[in-house]
């Protein structure tokens, strides 16, 4: 095994998680995509999508999932959800009102239908996920941080 | 539904934009911080005045959020209250952030401040604009949350335990009215206000309004630090950075907490005498228990956070009475007190930047060094106290006017007395910090940046001329239609109702 992976848990775990955080990730935008209409949304399928760099970093340690997603890239995109959010809202105006679906509603319950609702819930899944993976980062770089200090 | 009434969500929309674009490129660029924190609350000044023009030509105006139609959708109405809120927020806003362009350089990571400063100005705008129950839960969770963050923004150890123990007490305050709104939910079907008081009109008096009343006097009293609930309010504040103390002393626990309890009771569950009593109660309670807590302490912004309490007891008390003269005195008051109370907070920052030290035993003679900071707490220092012909003393002299009037004595005797120990304890700040002898350690001691002394200055001037507020033309484009839509009491439901047309 290459040197980046002695961190982490046991052999067992880091080979299930290879084979399951895809799949997790996938599960998360499987959720946001179709916020419209089945259960679900933006906030639920972003807090699966966090959950699998959760589930990364739990695995493999800090430094393979933060390759992944970098701190920046996160501050990035979460202030990018709530941005992408807000535009919507605001081209709304277009319309004549604040968050006015001004895009044709389409057919019901096929996957690309209801207007504005499916770019609003991947704004909100962007902003979510991206915002629950970094406070948990923010929680275990301070626990490190602190260990170091003892 | 006008053109014009486009203006009303951009309260909300241009103070989020400002946020999180400060965040995405305020680490990268060191001057858009400030820039963008001045630029926005300008903006929002700016439209918060012509909300004041278009209220008085065109009447009450509401918005329909996303084309949904009233009883349905979430409603944004801007009557005569919310117009003078708006100012009111705006305008301390936008001199607090000019103020934190220079106070700020002390600390790292601005673009940080900026960032839940908006967030926090957003909160507060929402608050006062929204139409609707829930959102107006929403908003204030924007606020307070933000407000949590920015009193721990120092990060040593007294700030961060001043910051659990408000984000603590401020979560159950929000849970009592969360706890409300839920009641007020399941009994009346709808969100909107204007809606709730309609079908709480026709329903007849239940133990549900009473309980909900309960809920909302405990959720948003302790939002408003009255006095049983006051005890977050001495440690969060002095803790915070000083423009942030300004901004929560000056207008958090009014928008989050007076508003929304005069909003609530007054045009949503509607007022009795009960509830009006226990409101007069509290506020002298908070007037008197605040201002002798206030006048043994030597820490002074902490001494500066119990007169917040004392002076929101003398804004409640206004309100409470009920009467259309007390209505002007205690807004009149909430507006003079944002202004003073700010700019005290900005003085004792002022201080503490040119000396480090908030220990008024540690002070003396700043008066010399720093002319312009001890000029300007002079003058916000006799406003508060009451003095002719500064804000204060008129807004005081209203209250106490609407409490004879109303024949009770009793309240007005103590508003008389609470104004008294306020001015003791001002006589002592002043004499401690800025006149006396000047001690060999502050020798070195120059005046504060030019920023921090504009918006000291200005507001100095609002304090001074403050009572021309008063004067008849512009009380009736100001005061007259905020207190007046209090009075309206739940009329407030058809007026609403006719704005959507």
């Amino acid at each position: 095994m290459s040197k980046e992976h002695d961190k982490g848990m046991s052999l067992i775990v880091k080979v299930i998680t290879r084979l399951t955080v895809g799949l997790i990730l996938l599960f998360g935008i499987y959720i946001v995509l179709h916020g419209h209409v089945s259960p679900g949304g933006g906030f639920a399928g972003g807090v699966i999508i966090a959950l699998s760099f959760v589930h990364l970093m739990l695995a493999y340690g800090k430094d393979v999932a933060l390759k992944k997603l970098p701190k920046t890239a996160m501050s990035f995109f979460e202030s990018m959800g709530a941005i992408l959010f807000l535009s919507i809202a605001l081209l709304g105006f277009t319309g004549g009102y604040f968050f006015l679906n001004f895009i044709s509603k389409g057919e019901p319950f096929r996957l690309f239908s209801a207007g504005t609702i499916p770019l609003s819930n991947i704004a909100i899944s962007l902003k979510v996920g991206a915002g629950l993976f970094a406070i948990f980062v923010v929680l275990v770089l301070l626990k490190f941080e602190w260990e170091k200090k003892e | 539904m006008t053109a014009t009434s486009n203006i009303l969500p951009l309260f909300v929309g241009i103070s989020l934009a400002g946020a999180f674009l400060t965040s995405i490129v305020g680490k990268k660029l060191k001057w858009l911080p400030d820039l963008m924190g001045s630029l926005t609350t300008l903006i929002l000044l700016g439209l918060s005045l012509i909300t004041v023009r278009i209220v008085a030509t065109q009447g009450i105006l509401v918005y329909s959020v996303g084309g949904w139609k009233l009883p349905i959708g979430i409603a944004l109405v801007l009557d005569g209250l919310t117009v003078f809120m708006l100012v009111t927020v705006n305008l301390m806003a936008f001199f607090i952030a000019i103020y934190s362009i220079n106070y700020m350089e002390k600390f790292t990571s601005k673009w940080k401040f900026y960032t839940l400063f908006l967030l926090m100005v957003a909160g507060m705008n929402g608050v006062v604009i929204t139409g609707d129950m829930f959102n107006l839960f929403v908003f204030l969770e924007i606020a307070s949350v933000a407000s949590y963050a920015l009193v721990a923004f120092g990060t040593e150890r007294h700030e961060l335990e001043a910051a659990f123990k408000y984000t603590v007490m401020s979560i159950v305050g929000s849970l009592f009215v969360l706890l409300g709104i839920v009641f007020l939910y399941s009994y009346t079907s709808t969100l909107n206000m204007a809606d709730m008081a309609n079908i709480l009109a026709q329903k007849s008096a239940s133990n549900i309004t009473i309980m909900v009343s309960v809920l909302f006097i405990m959720g948003f009293g302790l939002k408003a630090a009255l006095v049983p609930f006051h005890a977050w309010l001495p440690d969060a504040h002095p803790s915070a950075p000083a423009p942030i103390s300004a901004m929560l002393s000056g207008v958090l626990i009014k928008s989050l907490g007076v508003y929304t309890l005069c909003r609530v009771f007054y045009n949503v569950i509607g007022i009795n005498s009960s509830l009006s009593l226990i409101l007069m109660v509290l506020g002298t309670l908070s007037m008197v228990i605040g201002v002798f807590l206030a006048i043994g302490q030597w820490d002074f912004k902490r001494l500066l956070a119990y007169h917040s309490i004392s002076q929101i007891g003398y804004v409640i008390l206004g309100i409470g009475l009920g009467t259309p003269l007390g209505m002007i005195g205690g807004l009149f008051h909430l507006f003079n007190h944002s202004v003073f109370k700010s700019l005290l907070f900005l003085n004792s920052g002022a201080v503490e930047y040119a000396t480090g030290t908030r220990d008024l035993q540690k002070m003396g003679g700043l008066m010399t060094k720093m002319p312009i900071t001890g000029t300007t707490s002079l003058v916000a220092s006799m406003s508060i106290a009451g003095i002719p012909p500064f804000n204060g003393f008129w807004s005081k002299l209203i209250i106490i006017i609407a409490c004879v009037q109303a024949n009770r004595l009793g309240y007005a005797f103590w508003a008389v007395l609470a104004s008294i120990l306020t001015l003791a304890s001002f006589m002592k700040v002043m004499k401690y910090a800025f006149f006396g002898k000047l001690r060999e350690k502050w020798n070195k001691v120059e005046e504060v940046p030019v920023f921090m002394k504009l918006s000291m200055v200005i507001l100095a001037l609002i304090c001074v001329v403050g009572g021309v507020l008063l004067i008849y033309n512009i009380n009736e484009v100001f005061l007259k239609p905020a207190s007046d839509v209090l009075l309206e009491g739940t009329k407030y439901a058809d007026i609403v109702f006719k704005g959507i047309q």
